[in-house]
C-alpha cells in the first residue's frame, strides 16, 4: 500500500513538473524567446554562484560531521608514514580544489552573456601555457618523492628480529600459523590438505620444521613494538589482508605467496583506554571480493605485550600433536584425553 | 545574437545541382528496414548506439538503486523486492549473491555498455562524418555490423539475468580464480561463461567501430580541412579509437583465457587451489596475469570513456561561452599525451598484489605525470569561460558541471595513484567515491552535453530546456551529496563491496550517511527517467528547430539541411578554410568554418 502511494506521489509530481516545462515553453513563445532566454540565462548564473557558495559551505559541515569518524590514531610506525603522506596531499590538493573551483564558477557567474559585453578573442598564450605545465609539474614532483620515499621505507624488506606469522584467507574466514619455538614455518603443498586429517594448511609431517607450528583460526596475537612480517597465502580465491588500525593492505593470492610487514605501536588494551570504547579491538578485513561472504570475513587482532603474548602462545598445541596424536608427549601421559582432544578441535575447525 | 540565429550570408552552402555528384537518395528505394533497422547511415547508427544505450544505463541504474537500499537500510524488509525477484531477496532482503550480482552487472553494464557505446558509439558516429564533412563513414557496412555485434552483446548478457544460477558476481573486473571456479559462487557458474561471451562480442564491435573512426577521420576529410583544423570533438574520438583498438584484444585474449580456465581444464591463472574443502589439480598458473592483461584494457578504458566527453565539453564551453577554446595546440597536445600515458599506468590498480615495489614505484611516476595535461586541460576550460559571453543552455551547464566533478575527481586520483596512500585506500569505497565522480558522474555529464547540443541536429527538434535545466541541477546537487561524503568512509577504511557492515566495530559509524545517500540516489534517479522521458516526448513532440545553425556554431555539421539524408549535404560537400573557433574575432560574433579568410582578417 504505501508503496503504491510512493509511486502515485512521485508520478504525480513528475506530471506537474511536465506541464509547468512544457507551459514555460509556451510562454516563452509568447513573451518573445530572446527576452524568456536571457532572463533564464540570468538565474542560471545566479545558481551557479549559490552552488559554489553552498557547496563550500557544504564541504566544510561534511568535514565537521564527519572528520571525526576517520582515520583514528594510526597503530603501527608505517601507519604514521602513510597518514602524513595522505595530510601533505589532501594540504596540496585542496588549495587546488579551492582555487580552480572557485574560478570555475566565478568565471561563468562573471562573464554571463550580457549585451554590453563581447567576448574577448584569446586563442592562446604560450607563457600562460607554460605556466600551468610547470607548476603541476613541480607540485607533482613533490608528491612523488615523498610517496616514493615512504613506500620504499614501507616495502622494504623486514628487519631480521620481526616475527613470522602466516595468514591464509579462504572462503569466508582466516587461518594462522605460527612457527613456534625455532621461528620456521614448515613446508607445505596444496595438495596434502586434508580437514579430516587434522591438516588444513597442507603441512609435509616429514618436515621437522612443521613439528612445533601452530594452527589457529579467525585470531591472531601480535606483540607490541615488535615488528612482524605476514607471509600471506590464500586457498581458494583472491582475498586481501586489510588492516585499517594499521593502515596496511596486501592481497592473499592462490599459489602466489605475498609478504608485508609492520611494527604494531599500541595494545590493544591501550586503544581501548585511549578511545574510551571498551569493546574495542583491531579487525582484519577481507579488502578483495571474494563471493557471497566477502562482507563478513572478519578476523581479530589482539596486540599485546610480550609477556601476555608468551602466555598465550604457551597455551597452545602445535597442529603436528592434533594431527599425530600417537607424537603427542603430553597425551603419552594421560591415556585418555589424547582421544578426546584431537576430536574437539576438528570439530572447532568445522564450525 | 541575432547572427547566430541565422545562417550567415557567407556561409550559404553550394546549392549548385549541376554539380549532382552520386548522390544516395533517389537510387535505391528506402525501405523501413533498411532505414530504421539494418541502416548504413551513420547518423542512424549513431541513434541505435544512443538509444540502446540509455536503456542499458536504465537498466544499469535501477540496479544502483536497488543496491543502495540494501547499504541504507540492511535492516529493513522491502515486500515488494521479494515481489519482483523471489529468492534473491528472501524476505524482502536482498541476498548477498544478489547484491553481488547486481553491483558486477551495475559496472559492466555502464562501463561498457553505456559510457563506452552509448557514448563514444553514439557521438564518433554522428559527427565524425559531420565534423569532417564526409557522407559517410569509410566503411558503412562495418558500421552497421559493428552496432548489431554490440547489439548481440547486450542480449546474451541480458539474458544471463534471467538464468537460474543468476549473472556474473565477481566484480565487473571478473578477478579470477573467483570467476574461473564454478564452485566458488553461484555467480560464477553458467553466468560468468555469459559474462565473457558478451564481453567477446562487445570487444568485436568496439574494434569494428574503432577502425572505422581512425579511417575516417584519417581519408575522408573535407578539401581544406587538415588534421589541426579538426574540432576537439574529432581528435578526441580519434585518440578514444585509438586507445580501443589497441587495448581491447588484451582483454578478449584476458577473457578467451579465462574461458578455457573455466571450461577446458587449463591453468592460466590457476594454481595451488582449494576450494571448499575440494583439491584442485591446476599448478602453475598466476591470478595475477589476469589482472595484468584486464588493466591493460581496463585503464585505457577510463579514458576511452572520459576522453569523447572532453572533446565535446570543450567544444560546447566554445560556442556557448562565444570565445575560441584557449589553446588548441596544448589542448591536443595533452590528449596526446593522456593517450599515450593511458597505457603506461595499469599497475597503479595492482599496488597491493605483491607486485614488485621498485615497479610500483615506476607506476607511481607515470600515473601521477597524468595529472599534468590534466591540469592544462582544466585550466585552459577556465581560461575558455574567462571573459567570454556564456549562454547557460543545458549543454553549457553540463559542460561546467563536468569541469567541476573532472577537478573533484581529478584530485582525489592524486591520493590513490601515490601507492603509499594506496595502501590505505585502496578497495576502500574512497576509490568508489573517486572513480565514480570522474568517470562515471563527469563522463555522463559530458554525454548528456552533448545530447542537449546535437539533439536538435539528430531529430530536427529540441529538447525541453526547463525540463534539462531540472535534470542539470538536481544531477549536479545529487552527485556531490552522494559522492562527497563517500570519501570520508573510505579514508576511515571500509572495504568496498561490504553490504552489511553492522557485523563490524570499525566501520559500522556511517549508519545516517548510508541513509542519506540512498535517499539522494533514488531521487536522483528519478530525475533521470525524467530525461529519457523529455528524450523520448522531444523526439516527437519537441519544438522544431527552424534555423539549420541554431547555437551559432562553426562546425560543418550545421551548415548540412535541418534534417540532413542519408549523405548529408544535398550539393557538394562545403570546402573549409579556417580552424573552427573563430568566435568574436575582429568584432564578428561567429566565423563558420567554411567562410574563406578574408584580406584584411586579423592572424592569430
Amino acid at each position: 500500500m504505501q508503496t503504491i502511494f510512493i509511486v502515485a506521489i512521485l508520478a504525480l509530481g513528475f506530471l506537474i513538473t511536465f506541464q509547468i516545462a512544457k507551459a514555460s515553453e509556451y510562454v516563452a513563445v509568447l513573451r518573445g524567446e530572446e527576452k524568456a532566454r536571457k532572463q533564464t540565462n540570468k538565474i542560471n548564473a545566479f545558481l551557479l554562484l549559490a552552488f559554489l557558495i553552498l557547496g563550500l559551505i557544504g564541504v566544510f559541515y561534511c568535514n565537521q560531521q564527519l572528520g571525526g569518524k576517520i582515520l583514528g590514531t594510526p597503530a603501527s610506525d608505517h601507519g604514521v608514514l602513510v597518514d602524513r603522506m595522505l595530510y601533505i596531499t589532501i594540504g596540496l590538493t585542496f588549495i587546488v580544489f579551492i582555487i580552480t573551483q572557485v574560478a570555475l564558477f566565478w568565471f561563468s557567474f562573471k562573464y554571463q552573456e550580457s549585451d554590453t559585453r563581447k567576448a574577448y578573442y584569446y586563442p592562446h598564450n604560450n607563457k600562460l601555457e607554460m605556466i600551468w605545465t610547470v607548476i603541476p609539474a613541480i607540485v607533482l614532483t613533490v608528491l612523488v618523492g615523498f610517496g616514493i620515499f615512504y613506500w620504499f621505507k614501507i616495502t622494504g624488506d623486514a628487519p631480521k628480529n620481526s616475527m613470522v606469522v602466516e595468514v591464509v584467507g579462504k572462503q569466508f574466514g582466516w587461518e594462522f600459523r605460527y612457527p613456534g619455538k625455532d621461528g620456521i614455518l614448515g613446508k607445505k603443498y596444496f595438495k596434502r590438505v586434508d580437514a579430516a586429517a587434522n591438516n588444513p594448511v597442507g603441512q609435509l609431517w616429514e618436515d621437522p620444521a612443521n613439528h612445533d607450528d601452530i594452527f589457529l583460526e579467525q585470531e591472531m596475537h601480535l606483540v607490541v613494538n615488535k615488528p612482524v612480517k605476514l607471509v600471506i597465502g590464500a586457498k581458494d580465491v583472491i582475498h586481501d589482508v586489510g588492516l585499517s588500525h594499521f593502515r596496511m593492505k596486501m592481497d592473499a593470492v592462490p599459489g602466489t605467496p605475498t609478504t608485508m610487514w609492520f611494527t604494531p605501536t599500541i595494545t590493544t588494551k591501550k586503544m581501548k583506554e585511549d578511545t574510551g570504547n571498551p569493546d574495542f579491538v583491531y579487525e582484519l578485513s577481507c579488502d578483495q571480493m571474494c563471493g557471497k561472504g566477502h562482507f563478513g570475513m572478519r578476523g581479530v587482532i589482539v596486540v599485546e605485550t610480550q609477556e601476555e603474548f608468551d602466555i598465550w602462545l604457551a597455551g597452545k598445541k602445535p597442529q603436528y600433536y592434533v594431527a599425530n596424536p600417537e607424537q603427542d608427549p603430553s597425551a603419552k601421559q594421560v591415556k585418555d584425553t589424547a582421544v578426546v582432544k584431537p576430536l574437539a578441535v576438528t570439530a572447532a575447525i568445522h564450525k | 545574437m541575432s547572427e547566430a540565429l541565422h545562417a550567415h550570408p557567407g556561409t550559404a552552402v553550394p546549392h549548385d545541382v549541376h554539380h549532382d555528384e552520386h548522390e544516395h537518395h533517389g537510387h535505391h528505394k528506402e525501405t523501413f528496414v533498411s532505414k530504421y533497422v539494418f541502416s548504413m547511415d551513420h547518423k542512424t547508427i549513431g541513434k541505435q548506439f544512443l538509444i540502446t544505450g540509455i536503456i542499458w544505463a536504465i537498466i544499469g541504474g535501477l540496479f544502483s538503486v536497488l543496491f543502495r537500499l540494501q547499504l541504507g537500510y540492511p535492516d529493513q524488509s522491502f515486500p515488494i523486492l521479494e515481489t519482483f525477484f523471489g529468492d534473491y531477496a528472501k524476505g524482502g532482503q536482498i541476498q548477498p549473491e544478489f547484491y553481488y550480482a547486481l553491483i558486477t552487472m551495475h559496472g559492466t553494464v555502464l562501463v561498457f555498455f553505456v559510457l563506452t557505446a552509448g557514448l563514444s558509439g553514439t557521438f564518433a558516429n554522428i559527427l565524425i562524418p559531420l565534423q569532417i564533412g564526409a557522407r559517410d563513414m569509410a566503411s558503412p557496412f562495418l558500421n552497421m555490423l559493428s552496432y548489431w555485434f554490440f547489439f548481440m552483446a547486450s542480449i546474451v548478457m541480458l539474458s544471463s539475468l534471467f538464468i537460474q544460477t543468476g549473472p556474473a558476481s565477481g566484480g565487473w573486473t571478473m578477478y579470477p580464480p573467483l570467476s574461473a571456479l564454478k564452485q566458488a559462487g553461484d555467480g560464477s557458474k553458467l553466468g560468468t561463461d555469459l559474462w565473457l561471451v558478451s564481453m567477446a562480442l562487445f570487444i568485436i564491435s568496439s574494434l569494428l567501430g574503432g577502425l572505422n573512426y581512425i579511417s575516417t577521420i584519417l581519408n575522408l576529410r573535407t578539401k581544406g580541412m587538415s588534421m589541426t583544423r579538426l574540432p576537439l570533438t574529432i581528435w578526441a574520438m580519434f585518440f578514444t579509437a585509438i586507445l580501443g583498438v589497441l587495448s581491447f584484444p588484451v582483454l578478449l585474449s584476458g577473457a578467451i583465457l579465462l574461458l578455457f580456465d573455466r571450461n577446458l581444464g587449463t591453468s592460466f591463472y590457476l594454481s595451488d587451489i582449494v576450494v571448499n574443502g575440494e583439491v584442485l589439480p591446476n599448478e602453475g598458473g598466476s591470478a595475477i596475469l589476469y589482472q595484468h592483461l584486464f588493466w591493460f584494457l581496463g585503464h585505457p578504458e577510463v579514458y576511452i570513456i572520459l576522453l569523447p566527453a572532453m572533446g565535446m565539453v570543450s567544444e560546447i564551453l566554445s560556442v556557448n561561452s562565444r570565445k575560441p577554446i584557449f589553446g588548441y595546440m596544448a589542448m591536443l597536445g595533452s590528449l596526446f599525451a593522456i593517450a599515450i600515458l593511458a597505457f603506461l599506468v595499469w599497475a597503479h590498480h595492482m599496488f597491493v598484489t605483491g607486485l614488485n615495489p621498485f615497479l610500483g614505484s615506476v607506476f607511481v611516476l607515470l600515473t601521477l605525470l597524468i595529472a599534468v595535461p590534466s591540469a592544462i586541460k582544466v585550466f585552459n576550460w577556465l581560461t575558455t569561460l574567462w571573459r567570454g559571453n556564456i549562454r547557460f543552455t543545458p549543454a553549457t551547464l553540463f559542460a561546467i558541471g563536468f569541469v567541476s566533478l573532472f577537478i573533484s575527481g581529478g584530485l582525489t586520483g592524486i591520493f590513490l595513484g601515490n601507492s603509499t596512500i594506496d595502501i590505505h585506500l585502496h578497495d576502500t569505497m574512497f576509490v568508489v567515491a573517486h572513480f565514480h565522480i570522474v568517470m562515471g558522474v563527469a563522463s555522463f555529464f559530458g554525454m548528456f552535453a552533448g545530447v542537449y547540443h546535437w539533439f536538435p541536429k539528430m531529430f530536427g527538434r529540441y529538447l525541453n530546456s526547463t525540463l534539462g535545466y531540472i535534470h542539470f541541477w538536481v544531477t549536479m546537487v545529487g552527485s556531490y551529496l552522494i559522492f562527497w561524503p563517500m570519501h570520508y568512509q573510505g579514508l576511515a577504511g571500509i572495504p568496498r563491496r561490504y553490504l552489511d557492515k553492522r557485523g563490524w566495530s570499525s566501520f559500522n559509524g556511517f549508519t545516517d550517511l548510508d541513509k542519506m545517500i540512498t535517499v539522494v540516489s533514488i531521487i536522483v534517479f528519478a530525475v533521470q527517467l525524467m530525461f529519457v522521458f523529455n528524450f523520448f516526448y522531444s523526439v516527437f513532440k519537441g519544438r522544431k528547430v527552424t534555423t539549420p545553425n541554431p547555437w551559432g556554431a562553426n562546425t560543418l555539421e550545421w551548415t548540412t539541411p535541418i534534417r540532413p539524408g542519408h549523405g548529408n549535404w544535398e550539393g557538394e560537400i562545403p570546402e573549409v578554410h579556417r580552424w573552427p573557433y573563430d568566435y568574436a574575432k575582429d568584432g564578428r560574433e561567429f566565423i563558420p568554418q567554411t567562410e574563406p579568410v578574408g584580406e584584411h582578417e586579423s592572424k592569430h
